[in-house]
C-alpha cells in the first residue's frame, strides 16, 4: 500500500467515473438531465463484454459498447425531447430498462472465462518521471489515455468553439438560441446521444480493461449515480470532473488496500482485526459525495455558479419561457 | 395555443401532418385510459423483447397470471409482495406530489427494518415482553428509522438546497452497507449471514395464525402489515384531498413560486414530507422483518423502494391507486422469480414507466390530422 500505487489504479478506475461524467456533462450542459447513466454504462459493459466473448476482439467490443449506451440514451431522448416528459423520471426509467436488459443480455457471460483485454502501454521515457510517470504513464490502458485527451478536448469545445457556444446556450435559453437560428431539438438529441456514447464507453472500460468480468448489475453498482453527483461536484467543468473522477478511483482502491497491512506505523489496523468495519468503508465513497456536494453548492453559491439554466426544462418551441 | 412546427409536426411527409394542440381541459376518462393504454404498450413491447431473446411471451405472461392471481393461496402470496410496495408507493407518491424526488425509498425501507429488529435484537424490551407491546414498539421504531433515513436529506433540501435525488440514492447504499455490518456482525446468527429468527412475540399475526379456528384460512400468509398499508393509504388520501396541510403541499407541488407567494412555509414543509415519506417505508421494512421473514438478512428487498417510483406514478400519485398498482407489481415480483432470464421483471417495469410518461403527451396536447 504506497502512494503511487493507490495513485495509479485510482487513474485506471478514475477513468470509468471520468467518460460517464463527461458524457453526463454534454447532455446536462444542453439542458437534459439523463439519469439513466447506471442503466447505460450496463448497456455499454454488457454489450463490450457479450462481444469480446463472441469475437475475441475487445476493439469490436469497445464499439458495441459504445452503441448500445448510445442506443438505449436515444429512448430518453425522444421521450424527454419529443414527447417533454418529465426528465427526472424518464432517467430513473432508463435506468431500469437498462439494467433489466443488461441482466438479460448478460444472461450466462459470468460464467465466461478470461477474456482480452484492450492493450496497457507505457510511454517510454516520460513514464522515468518520478511520481508523476508511474501513476500517469506506466502500464495504464489505452483507455486511460483516451481519458487525458478527451479532457482536454471536451473542455475546448464547450468553452472556446462556436458549436460549444451554440451547446452552451441551448441549455441555458434555448428560445434564444432558438431565434439565432440554433436548431434546439437537433442539438438536444445529439448531445444526449454523445452522452449515452460516453456512458456506453465507461460502461466498457470496464468489462474491457479496468475490471473486466461480467457480475450482472454490480457490475457498475453505484458508480452510475457518483457519476452524475461528480457533474454537480464539477459544476459542468470537464477539467474538475477528471479531478473528482481519479480522486473517487483512488479513493476506491485506497478502501481495499487499507484492510491489508496489520500495522500502522506500529498502531494497529482496527479493519485488518475485524473485517466486518469494512462496511463503513464502503460507506466512504457514498456519504463523501453527499459532503462533497454540500460544500461544493456552498461554493457555487458564493461564486454564482449554476445549473444550465433550462435544465430540466423541455422546450416547446413557441411557448413562452425559456 | 397550436405547437405547428414543433418537431411533433413534422410526423408525416406526404399530404398529412400530425398536429398538436395544447389541451385547455382534460375529460376525465382521459387519464385511466391513457394509463390502461401505456402499460398495455408496455407489455406489448416487453413481449417482443422476450421474443427477440428466445423467450415465449405468452407463456411467460399466462405464467405470471397464473401463479399470481391462480387461487386463494397464491393471491395471498400476492398480496404479501403487495403490503411493502403499497407503503413504499404511498412514500414515493406522497413525495412525488410536492415534487421532491425521494428515491430513497429502498434505504429507508431497509432502515426501518434495522430499527424493527433493533427493538428485539438489542433489546429495548425485556425478553418475554407480551405481542402487545413488542408490536407497536417495532412499529414505532421501524417508522422513526425510515423517518430519520427521510430526515437527512430532507433537510439537506431544505436548508442547503441540495439536489435530493443524489442525496437520497446514496443513502440507499449506506443503508444497505449498515445493515450488512450488523449481520455480519453484532446481530449474526453463529457466524451466518442473518440474525437469529424473531421470539413470537415480535410477529405480525397471519391470518393462517387462525386457521385452528377457520381452517379455511390455513396457509395464508398474509399480516397485519396489510392493514397498515391499507389505514395509511385512506390516511393519505384523506390528508392530501381534504387537509388544509394537504392542499399546501399540492399547491407546492403544482407551482412553488404561488405556494412561496402564499406564505407556505415550503422548507419546512420539505423536511415534514420527506420525514413522513421516509417513515412509511420504514414501516414497509418493519413489516417485511415481522410479518414474513421474521429475522433480519441483507436481502429482505428484492428492489421495494425502486418500483415503488413506477407504483406512485401509475397511480399518478393517488394513494387510493397506489394500491390497485402495488398489486399488480406484487403479482410481477411474485410470478418474476421463476421467469428466465432473471432480468425481465425489472426490464418490464421501466418500459412500463417509460410509455406512461410519454403517453401524457396526450394529455397536454390534442392530436389532430391535417391535409395539406
Amino acid at each position: 500500500m504506497d502512494f503511487v500505487t493507490i495513485m495509479a489504479a485510482g487513474v485506471a478506475t478514475g477513468t470509468i467515473y471520468l467518460f460517464a461524467a463527461v458524457g453526463e456533462i454534454f447532455a446536462e450542459r444542453s439542458g437534459v438531465l439523463n439519469l439513466g447513466v447506471t442503466g447505460m454504462m450496463l448497456m455499454g459493459a454488457v454489450g463490450g463484454f457479450a462481444t469480446v466473448v463472441a469475437t475475441g476482439d475487445p476493439w469490436l467490443g469497445l464499439l458495441v459498447g459504445m452503441a448500445a449506451g448510445g442506443l438505449l440514451s436515444l429512448l430518453h431522448a425522444v421521450v424527454t425531447i419529443h414527447f417533454q416528459a418529465d426528465q427526472v423520471v424518464s432517467g430513473l426509467a432508463l435506468t431500469f430498462v437498462g439494467t433489466g436488459l443488461a441482466r438479460v443480455l448478460g444472461e450466462g457471460l459470468s460464467k465466461a472465462g478470461a477474456t482480452s483485454l484492450l492493450p496497457k502501454l507505457t510511454v517510454p521515457i516520460l513514464s522515468d518521471i518520478p511520481i508523476v510517470g508511474p501513476i500517469f504513464l506506466r502500464d495504464q490502458s489505452v483507455l486511460v489515455y483516451a481519458g487525458y485527451l478527451l479532457v482536454p478536448a471536451a473542455w475546448y469545445w464547450i468553452h472556446r468553439t462556436r458549436p460549444g457556444l451554440n451547446l452552451r446556450a441551448v441549455g441555458e435559453y434555448p428560445a434564444a438560441a432558438d431565434a439565432m437560428g440554433v436548431n434546439v431539438y437537433r442539438l438536444r438529441y445529439l448531445y444526449v446521444f454523445m452522452g449515452g456514447l460516453l456512458s456506453g464507453l465507461a460502461g466498457a472500460a470496464i468489462t474491457l480493461a479496468i475490471q473486466p468480468g461480467w457480475f450482472g448489475d454490480l457490475t457498475v453498482g453505484g458508480r452510475g449515480w457518483i457519476a452524475i453527483g461528480l457533474v454537480i461536484f464539477a459544476q459542468w467543468d470537464p477539467l474538475r470532473a477528471a479531478v473528482g473522477g481519479y480522486l473517487f478511483g483512488a479513493i476506491d482502491r485506497f478502501l481495499l488496500d487499507v484492510q491489508g497491512p496489520e500495522n500502522f506505523f506500529g498502531i494497529r489496523n482496527p479493519v485488518y482485526y475485524d473485517h466486518t468495519l469494512t462496511f463503513f468503508l464502503g460507506m466512504l465513497p457514498f456519504v463523501l459525495v453527499i459532503v462533497v456536494l454540500v460544500v461544493g453548492s456552498r461554493e457555487a453559491v458564493r461564486k454564482r455558479i449554476g445549473a444550465p439554466a433550462a435544465l430540466g426544462v423541455p422546450y416547446i418551441r413557441g411557448e413562452r419561457g425559456a | 395555443m397550436t405547437a405547428a412546427g414543433s418537431p411533433q409536426g413534422v410526423a408525416a411527409r406526404s399530404r398529412r401532418t400530425v398536429q398538436l394542440e395544447r389541451r385547455l381541459d382534460v375529460p376525465r376518462w382521459l387519464p385511466y385510459l391513457a394509463t390502461l393504454g401505456a402499460v398495455a404498450f408496455a407489455l406489448l413491447v416487453s413481449a417482443m423483447i422476450l421474443a427477440a431473446v428466445g423467450g415465449d411471451p405468452i407463456r411467460s405472461y399466462l405464467h405470471i397470471v397464473d401463479s399470481a392471481f391462480g387461487d386463494i393461496g397464491v393471491i395471498s402470496d400476492t398480496m404479501v409482495k403487495a403490503t411493502p410496495l403499497i407503503l413504499t408507493g404511498l412514500a414515493c407518491a406522497l413525495a412525488f406530489r410536492m415534487r421532491l424526488w425521494n428515491i430513497g425509498a429502498e434505504g429507508q425501507l431497509l432502515m426501518g427494518a434495522w430499527g424493527a429488529s433493533a427493538v428485539v435484537l438489542v433489546p429495548l424490551l425485556p425478553p418475554g415482553a407480551p405481542a402487545l407491546v413488542v408490536i407497536p414498539a417495532m412499529t414505532l421504531a421501524g417508522f422513526a428509522a425510515g423517518a430519520l433515513w427521510g430526515f437527512i436529506p430532507g433537510l439537506l433540501k431544505a436548508r442547503l438546497a441540495m439536489n435530493e435525488i443524489i442525496a437520497t440514492l446514496m443513502l440507499n447504499y449506506v443503508a444497505a452497507l449498515w445493515i450488512a455490518f450488523w449481520v455480519f456482525g453484532p446481530w449474526s446468527e453463529g457466524g451466518f449471514q442473518l440474525t437469529a429468527q424473531f421470539p413470537r412475540e415480535a410477529w405480525l399475526p397471519r391470518l393462517t395464525d387462525l386457521a385452528a379456528q377457520v381452517p379455511a384460512l390455513g396457509g395464508l400468509t398474509v399480516h397485519l402489515g396489510l392493514a397498515f398499508a391499507l389505514v395509511a393509504a385512506v390516511a393519505l388520501w384523506f390528508i392530501l384531498r381534504r387537509s388544509r396541510w394537504g392542499y399546501e403541499i399540492r399547491l407546492t407541488g403544482d407551482s412553488p413560486p404561488a405556494a412561496r407567494y402564499a406564505g407556505i412555509d415550503i422548507a419546512r414543509n420539505t423536511i415534514a414530507i420527506f420525514m413522513i415519506s421516509g417513515g412509511l417505508a420504514g414501516l414497509a421494512g418493519m413489516a417485511e422483518v415481522s410479518g414474513v421473514v421474521h429475522r433480519l438478512q441483507q436481502a429482505i428487498s428484492p428492489g421495494y423502494g425502486f418500483t415503488a417510483i413506477i407504483v406512485a406514478y401509475i397511480a399518478r400519485f393517488n394513494p387510493l391507486g397506489v394500491i390497485v398498482a402495488a398489486i399488480l407489481f406484487g403479482a410481477l415480483i411474485l410470478a418474476g422469480r421463476e421467469i428466465q432470464p432473471a432480468g425481465v421483471p425489472g426490464m418490464i417495469q421501466g418500459i412500463v414507466l417509460f410509455s406512461l410518461i410519454a403517453s401524457e403527451v396526450v394529455l397536454r396536447y390534442r392530436i389532430r390530422l391535417v391535409r395539406g
